[in-house]
């Protein structure tokens, strides 16, 4: 076994949050429960929807900072066509996934067709997608979902929907990128772009397409939670895009992109989600655990860099 | 005052200089000539504290010294002008002038009336006569070398290393540059300075020295040389390297150039390449080849002028359309579009022709594996595995991936833009060997090399670009180094 780069983030995590849980197991009573296990996984599934999104923008060497405020733009969506006899229950799931899809789209056409920084572009998303939220919403939850729809917050034998939704979500793109055409494109283009170009492979298609998926993901993400809280709201996911991108990153992407896996991102959520169960547990006052989970943040991209000098 | 002393300078497994002594004077103009890759600017950056030399020593004033850094050189007095130049666009003339050592009055605010003072007092050393308030921005490349050059006599520098100070300038911008390093002179500093423009050299130069191959030839008056000898000591080598037999080209046109033009880089430049052929494009740097055959493969697409592949008008976008057409290549920018530093050596390998492994947008996993190895074993490419990334491998492993990877999607025009440069000579001979595989495999060439005997020995015909031009076209076994180089050098 090497000692790269990818052994240190991959097993350095697997390490860590091993540490973590046994010391959580052994200084709490509730932690190691089934309850409080399935609970943490519940608690997880959204930021790792949103995480596995982003990988795929991070990859390519661009952000997207929208995601909170497309999740809530998606959730508001997703609620106004959900009331009880309005339309099969499949029809608002796909509108709130589609709204996604729709910002994610426009994010990419404004980064490859438009030339703009994804900061600005997604910077600005994050703006419009809330003020639409807003606007849709007149301001105000959306109530009154069909039971069909806020069903999707409960299990399947013992396992919660949002769970096997993010499994099957990291799996599908797990598997794509290792064995797919455009998931290989995806690590040129993130590499190094312009020898991505001149080996024959469309920039833009790629980087367009990770934008739009990211949208679609984050946009399933916004159903999920809306389904969760039984209504649209148009405050819901605010600064969820730090969390997922904190995750991504702890799981060792590479903010200049061309490195990462779906594993790796996947520990981080756990990482994420086992640190803020973990200090609930210990009754650590709300804002100490936003220090804390700062620190974790910058610790991670400071050894992220600290490696890539390396 | 400041001498070199059997100097030498290796990377990697690539010795760059050899054992390369000079001695520079003051107030006098020295000329280093050499071919690309003769060591130049490696000399001057090792004089500079850029590099700091494997062996042999610097002496300065007497002393023997050791930069670590350009910083420690620029204290002593030495300044190197880059050849790109690094300016701070948005900051002013006199901002730039004074960087780093701003005037300032007892309370640490910036003295703006001492800042223009001083910075027009050093312009006008240098006959200048530029509004300090200037953004850099707004100036022209000869005024910005002349401010670079007035900030390295505001640092009171003694020597001052140009390398290729004129490479992008006009005329007219040259004449005024060559009166600001006469006052130089005048002031009793040494100028070290390149360039592949022979007239300039007579001109300016007071003594000249020529490397070759990282190895010190000669160091003479200028007043001894007639451009002709001069060439002569900087290509004068002998050709022991091993070149293939040349296989003959078929008559049969494969790409059809017309009046292509992209301006400035080149305009109206028509030529034929054949099947079979090797087709070599000679010019000095900054003459367009790179560019020219840049808009061949789409990278930088012609603004006028027709293409036509094997009969048919193409119009090239980027180069996925070129190589759909049956046009491959390899720049001469290795690191920045060639590899993809993190990837596998076999990711690297399969990324152009990986269409020919997938079904449905999935890879094949087995067979992208196989190919690779066959591939790596064909091109004796010396790795760990085919998972090692490839940035781990050396320049010349490197490149021939990059081969391997063009060569996989099967081109039928093969474009290749300095595929030698900075490559050991093993590696060199083994490329050499499959240009010639190639054209014996019917396969069109179109070689751009800056080394003149590896056009010359390559190629079936040479093209020769001028500034942007096409000064000659001559069949192979016509040309001379000294034919192709005096129709290089600009009027």
């Amino acid at each position: 076994m090497k000692f790269n780069r990818e052994f240190f983030h991959r097993f350095g995590i697997i390490f860590v949050l091993g540490i973590l849980i046994t010391a959580l197991s052994v200084s709490t009573e509730s932690f190691g429960t089934l309850s409080n296990l399935t609970n943490v996984a519940r608690q997880v599934s959204i930021n790792g929807i949103l995480a596995v999104g982003v990988t795929f923008v991070l990859l390519t060497a661009g952000v997207d900072l929208s995601l909170g405020s497309v999740v809530a733009l998606s959730g508001v969506v997703c609620a106004t066509f959900a009331h009880p006899g309005q339309y099969p229950v499949l029809v608002p799931i796909l509108l709130g996934i589609a709204t996604g899809g729709l910002c994610g789209c426009f994010n990419g056409l404004l980064v490859t067709r438009g030339g703009v920084a994804p900061f600005i572009v997604t910077l600005g998303m994050m703006t419009v997608a809330r003020g639409l939220a807003l606007i849709f919403s007149d301001g105000r939850p959306v109530a009154n979902m069909s039971p069909g729809l806020t069903n999707l917050a409960g299990d399947v034998a013992g396992v919660p929907i949002a769970v096997l939704c993010f499994a099957l979500v990291a799996l599908a793109a797990s598997v794509f990128l290792k064995n797919f055409r455009l998931g290989r494109h995806i690590y040129a283009v993130g590499g190094n772009e312009n020898a991505a170009r001149v080996a024959g492979i469309s920039v833009t298609r790629v980087k367009l397409f990770a934008y739009t998926l990211c949208g679609l993901l984050t946009g399933l993400a916004g159903v999920v939670l809306a389904a969760r809280i039984t209504t649209g709201q148009p405050n819901a996911g605010m600064a969820y895009e730090l969390d997922a991108i904190a995750a991504v990153v702890i799981g060792g992407t590479s903010l200049a992109g061309g490195v990462g896996t779906i594993l790796g991102t996947i520990l981080g959520v756990l990482l994420i989600g086992v640190i803020n169960n973990g200090l609930d547990l210990l009754m650590v006052s709300s804002y100490y655990q936003a220090v804390i989970k700062g620190l974790i943040i910058v610790g991670a991209v400071w050894l992220d860099r600290r490696q890539a000098r390396s | 005052m400041l001498v070199a002393q059997g100097l030498s300078k290796k990377f990697g497994d690539l010795t760059v200089l050899k054992a390369v002594s000079v001695e520079f004077r003051p107030g006098e103009v020295h000329a280093l000539m050499g071919e690309n890759g003769a060591g130049k600017s490696t000399l001057m950056k090792l004089l500079a504290g850029l590099y700091q030399p494997d062996a042999g020593t610097i002496t300065w004033r007497g002393h023997p010294v050791h930069w670590r850094s350009p910083l420690e050189a620029l204290a002593q007095g030495i300044a190197m002008i880059h050849q790109e130049l690094m300016p701070i666009p948005d900051l002013t003339v006199a901002e730039n002038i004074l960087l780093g050592r701003e005037p300032t009055n007892a309370w640490g605010w910036l003295d703006q009336k001492l800042l223009q003072a001083e910075a027009v007092a050093w312009l006008k050393v240098l006959d200048c006569h530029l509004d300090p308030q200037t953004r850099m921005r707004d100036l022209t490349v000869a005024q910005t070398q002349v401010v670079e050059i007035a900030k390295a006599l505001g640092r009171r520098a003694d020597v001052i290393l140009m390398d290729e100070p004129t490479a992008a300038l006009s005329d007219h911008e040259c004449t005024a540059l060559f009166k600001a390093i006469r006052q130089l002179c005048q002031r009793g500093v040494a100028v070290v300075y390149t360039t592949h423009k022979m007239d300039e050299v007579f001109q300016l130069a007071d003594r000249i020295t020529v490397l070759r191959d990282g190895e010190w030839v000669t160091t003479q008056p200028a007043s001894n040389f007639t451009p002709a000898s001069l060439i002569s000591h900087m290509v004068g080598r002998d050709l022991a390297t091993v070149f293939p037999a040349l296989t003959p080209a078929s008559q049969e046109v494969v790409l059809e150039v017309q009046a292509l033009t992209r301006e400035p880089y080149f305009r109206k430049v028509s030529f034929q390449l054949h099947r079979g052929e090797v087709l070599g494009l000679a010019g000095l740097m900054g003459a367009g080849r790179t560019e020219l055959v840049s808009a061949l493969y789409g990278l930088l697409p012609a603004t006028s002028g027709t293409i036509t592949l094997k009969g048919q008008p193409v119009v090239l976008r980027n180069p996925a359309d070129a190589l759909a057409h049956g046009v491959g290549m390899v720049t001469e920018d290795r690191k920045g579009l060639g590899i993809i530093p993190a990837l596998s050596v076999q990711q690297n390998l399969t990324l152009t022709a990986l269409h020919r492994f997938t079904q449905a947008g999935v890879i094949l996993g087995t067979q992208e594996k196989q190919v690779s190895q066959a591939e790596m074993t064909r091109f004796k490419i010396k790795a760990r595995g085919l998972t090692q990334p490839i940035r781990e491998l050396s320049g010349g492993n490197q490149q021939k991936v990059l081969l391997a990877r063009m060569l996989l999607d099967a081109p039928e025009i093969v474009i290749l833009d300095e595929p030698t440069r900075g490559i050991d000579i093993g590696a060199k001979s083994e490329i050499y060997a499959l240009i010639g595989q190639l054209t014996a495999a019917g396969k069109a060439v179109l070689l751009v090399s800056s080394e003149l005997p590896e056009v010359l020995a390559l190629s079936h015909r040479i093209l020769v670009l001028r500034q942007g031009d096409l000064a000659l076209e001559i069949p192979a076994s016509d040309a001379t180094p000294e034919k192709v180089l005096s129709n290089a050098m600009p009027l």
